[in-house]
C-alpha cells in the first residue's frame, strides 16, 4: 500500500483502506490527461493502476464504472450540441449493453463466491491490453512508415458481409443505415459483459466494432458510444451498489477531480502532438501495463495465500 | 497524525484476582486506565494510538520473589475467513485450495514487559488465549487439505505484514512493580467494531490477575453516513453516486466551453 507522511490521507468508507489524497488526484488527473490526449475513457487504465495502489479489486472495478458515468456524460454533451449521436443506435446498443451487464455481474458474483474473481479481471485485462495495445502499436508504426514514405493506397474497408444478410433490419437515419438488428445487440452484450467485469467503459471495443463490424460513419462512432456506455455503466454501478455494496463515492469523487482537470489539459497537450506518436506512446504504456498484471500471473507470487471474508456479504 | 483528544478515564476495579490466582501469595489487582476508549474513523483518518497505563492494587507488601510482569492484549472484532492458497495451473498462479478459519481477530496487538515466554507459560497461554496463534480457533478443515495448519498461519503472517498483528516485547514500562504503561498503535486500515484490551499481570509465567475492557472503534460524520447507506439503502446510494457523477460531468462540460469561449 502507498503511503506517503503527508497530510491528506483520506479513509475510504466502502474500501476500508486509507489513501493519500493527492496520489487520487494525482491518478485521476494523469489518466485524465491520457484521456484527453487520445479520446479513450480511461477506465482500462485506472482500474488497474488501481489494482496497484491496494484498492480491493472488487470495489477498484465497481468505483470505476461510476466514474466513467461522469466522464462520459462530460463528453456526449458536446457531441449533442455537434448533433454527433445517433440516439437510435445508442438504444440499440443499449438493449444489448443491459443484458451484457447483467450477464457480467452474474458471472462476476459467481466467480466472487469462488474465489477466482481476480483471476478473472486480471486475465480480461490481460487480454484485452495485450491486444488492443499491440494492434495499436503495429497500426501507429506502419502509420509513421507510411507517412515518411508517402507510398501505397490506404487499403480499402467495409466489406458487405454476413451483418447484412440477417433479419429484422432497421433505419438508423443519423449513422445513413439500414441494417439488421443482431449485429448492434451483440455488439452491445459483449461491451456489457466488459463494462461489468473490468470496470471500463468498452470505447476501446466498442469504437472498433462500430466501424468494422456495423459499418457506422467515423463521425458519429464517438459520440453514440460515449451516450450508449452511460447507460450501461450506469446500470452497472446500480447492480454492484445494489449487490456488492463495493461503489466508493469517495474513491470516485477523488478521481473525478483530478480526471475533469487532467481532461481539459491534455486536450491542450494532444494538439501539439503528431497522432502516430501520441498512439505509440499510449500503445506502450497499455503494452507496460498488460505486461505487469501477466507477469503476476506467471511469477511465483511472494505470498501464496489470501484472505477473504468468509462467504462474502 | 490526527490524534483524538477524548480522554475517557475507565477506573474500574475487579477483586478477581484472589479467585484466579489462589495459590499466588500477594492479592494484587489491576487498577486501568485508557487515554481513549473510543476511536474514531473519520474521513481523515490516519491511525491512532492508544496509551494504556494502570496500577497494581494491593493490600500487602510486594510479594516476594519473581518480579511482576504485565501483558497487554489489544484485540479488534473476531470473524471467519477464507483463506485461499494459489498453485500453478496451465501455466498461471491461481486459488486453488482454501479452508474457513473460523474465528480471527481482525486486529491484534500485543505488548509485554519481557520477553513473551518469560512472561507467561504456555499452559496459562493456552487458558487464556494470549499469543497471537491462540487468538485465532481454526475447528477443522474440508477432509482434502492435509496442512490445514499452514492456513492458520499464513493468517497471522498475512496480518503481520498488513501490520494488523504485533507482538512488541518489552514495551510495556513497570515501575516498582506498581505502575505500569504502554501504547498501542493503532493502524489506518482500520475495521470498526468492538475493539477489547485485555491486561494480564503474571509472575513467574503464571497469570495473577487480569482485567479487560472495551474500546469502540466507529466510522463517524460523514464515513458513517456513507458506509450506513451503503448496506442500508444500496439502491439510493447507488443513485447518489449517479447523481454526483452525472453533475460532475455536466459541471465539467459547462467549465470547458465557458472557457473555450473566453
Amino acid at each position: 500500500m502507498l503511503r506517503s507522511n503527508g497530510t491528506m490521507q483520506v479513509y475510504l468508507p466502502i474500501a476500508e483502506v486509507s489513501v493519500n489524497a493527492f496520489l487520487l488526484l494525482g491518478l485521476g488527473g494523469i489518466v485524465g490527461i491520457l484521456s484527453g490526449m487520445f479520446g479513450v475513457g480511461g477506465g482500462f487504465l485506472m482500474t488497474p493502476l488501481l489494482f496497484f495502489i491496494g484498492i480491493p479489486p472488487v470495489v477498484a472495478v465497481a468505483t470505476e464504472a461510476n466514474q466513467i458515468v461522469a466522464s462520459s456524460f462530460s463528453g456526449v454533451l458536446a457531441h449533442f450540441r455537434r448533433r454527433t449521436v445517433d440516439i437510435k443506435m445508442g438504444m440499440v446498443l443499449q438493449v444489448g449493453g443491459l443484458i451484457g451487464a447483467a450477464l457480467g455481474v452474474v458471472v462476476f458474483n459467481y466467480l466472487k463466491s469462488l474465489g477466482q474473481v481476480d483471476l478473472l479481471v486480471t486475465l480480461c485485462y490481460v487480454v484485452f491490453l495485450g491486444v488492443v495495445g499491440s494492434l495499436m502499436f503495429i497500426e501507429s508504426l506502419n502509420a509513421i512508415f507510411k507517412s515518411k514514405r508517402q507510398g501505397s493506397a490506404p487499403a480499402p474497408r467495409r466489406q458487405r458481409g454476413w451483418v447484412h444478410a440477417l433479419p429484422f433490419k432497421m433505419r438508423f437515419r443519423t449513422s445513413g443505415l439500414y441494417i439488421s438488428v443482431i449485429p448492434p445487440i451483440m455488439v452491445g452484450v459483449c461491451v456489457g459483459i466488459l463494462a461489468a467485469i473490468m470496470g471500463v467503459g468498452g470505447g476501446f471495443i466498442m469504437v472498433p466494432a462500430m466501424i468494422y463490424i456495423l459499418g457506422m460513419p467515423t463521425k458519429v462512432v464517438v459520440g453514440t458510444s460515449l451516450f450508449q456506455i452511460i447507460l450501461v455503466t450506469a446500470f452497472t454501478t446500480m447492480l454492484h451498489a445494489t449487490t456488492n455494496y463495493t461503489v466508493d463515492i469517495v474513491l470516485a469523487v477523488l478521481l473525478l477531480v483530478g480526471g475533469v482537470i487532467g481532461a481539459q489539459i491534455g486536450t491542450r497537450i494532444g494538439v501539439y502532438l503528431k497522432a502516430e506518436q501520441l498512439r505509440i506512446l499510449l500503445s506502450l504504456m497499455v503494452i507496460l501495463v498488460c505486461v505487469k498484471l501477466g507477469l503476476d500471473l506467471l511469477l511465483m507470487p511472494d505470498e501464496l495465500y489470501s484472505l477473504g471474508a468468509a462467504g462474502g456479504h | 497524525m490526527i490524534r483524538s483528544t477524548i480522554l475517557a478515564a475507565t477506573l474500574m476495579l475487579l477483586p478477581l484476582a484472589s479467585l484466579i490466582a489462589p495459590a499466588q501469595a500477594g492479592e494484587e489487582e489491576v487498577v486501568l486506565g485508557l487515554s481513549q476508549d473510543r476511536v474514531a474513523i473519520t474521513a481523515d483518518f490516519d491511525g491512532s494510538e492508544i496509551l494504556i497505563f494502570g496500577a497494581v492494587k494491593r493490600e500487602t507488601p510486594i510479594p516476594e520473589g519473581p518480579p511482576l510482569e504485565v501483558i497487554v492484549a489489544v484485540s479488534g472484532p473476531n470473524s471467519s475467513v477464507t483463506v485461499r492458497r494459489k498453485a500453478k495451473r496451465m501455466g498461471i498462479w491461481v486459488n486453488t485450495d482454501s479452508v474457513i478459519v473460523d474465528s480471527a481477530p481482525s486486529f491484534y496487538a500485543i505488548a509485554t514487559s519481557a520477553p513473551f515466554q518469560d512472561v507467561i507459560t504456555d499452559t496459562e497461554d493456552l487458558r487464556y488465549r494470549v499469543s497471537i496463534a491462540r487468538a485465532i480457533r481454526s475447528v477443522g478443515a474440508a477432509m482434502n487439505i492435509q496442512d490445514a495448519q499452514n492456513f492458520a498461519d499464513a493468517v497471522v503472517r498475512v496480518r503481520e505484514n498488513e501490520g494488523l498483528y504485533s507482538l512488541r516485547e518489552n514495551t510495556v514500562a513497570v515501575d516498582q512493580q506498581t505502575l505500569f504503561r504502554s501504547a498501542i498503535d493503532m493502524p489506518a486500515d482500520l475495521t470498526e467494531g468492538k475493539y477489547s484490551a485485555r491486561i494480564f499481570l503474571t509472575r513467574a509465567g503464571q497469570v495473577v490477575s487480569s482485567f479487560e475492557t472495551d474500546i469502540d472503534v466507529r466510522k463517524v460524520g460523514l464515513e458513517r453516513f456513507l458506509y450506513s447507506l451503503s448496506r442500508e439503502q444500496p439502491f439510493l446510494y447507488g443513485l447518489m453516486s449517479l447523481a454526483i457523477a452525472i453533475a460532475a460531468g455536466w459541471g465539467a462540460s459547462t467549465a470547458f466551453s465557458l472557457l473555450r469561449n473566453n
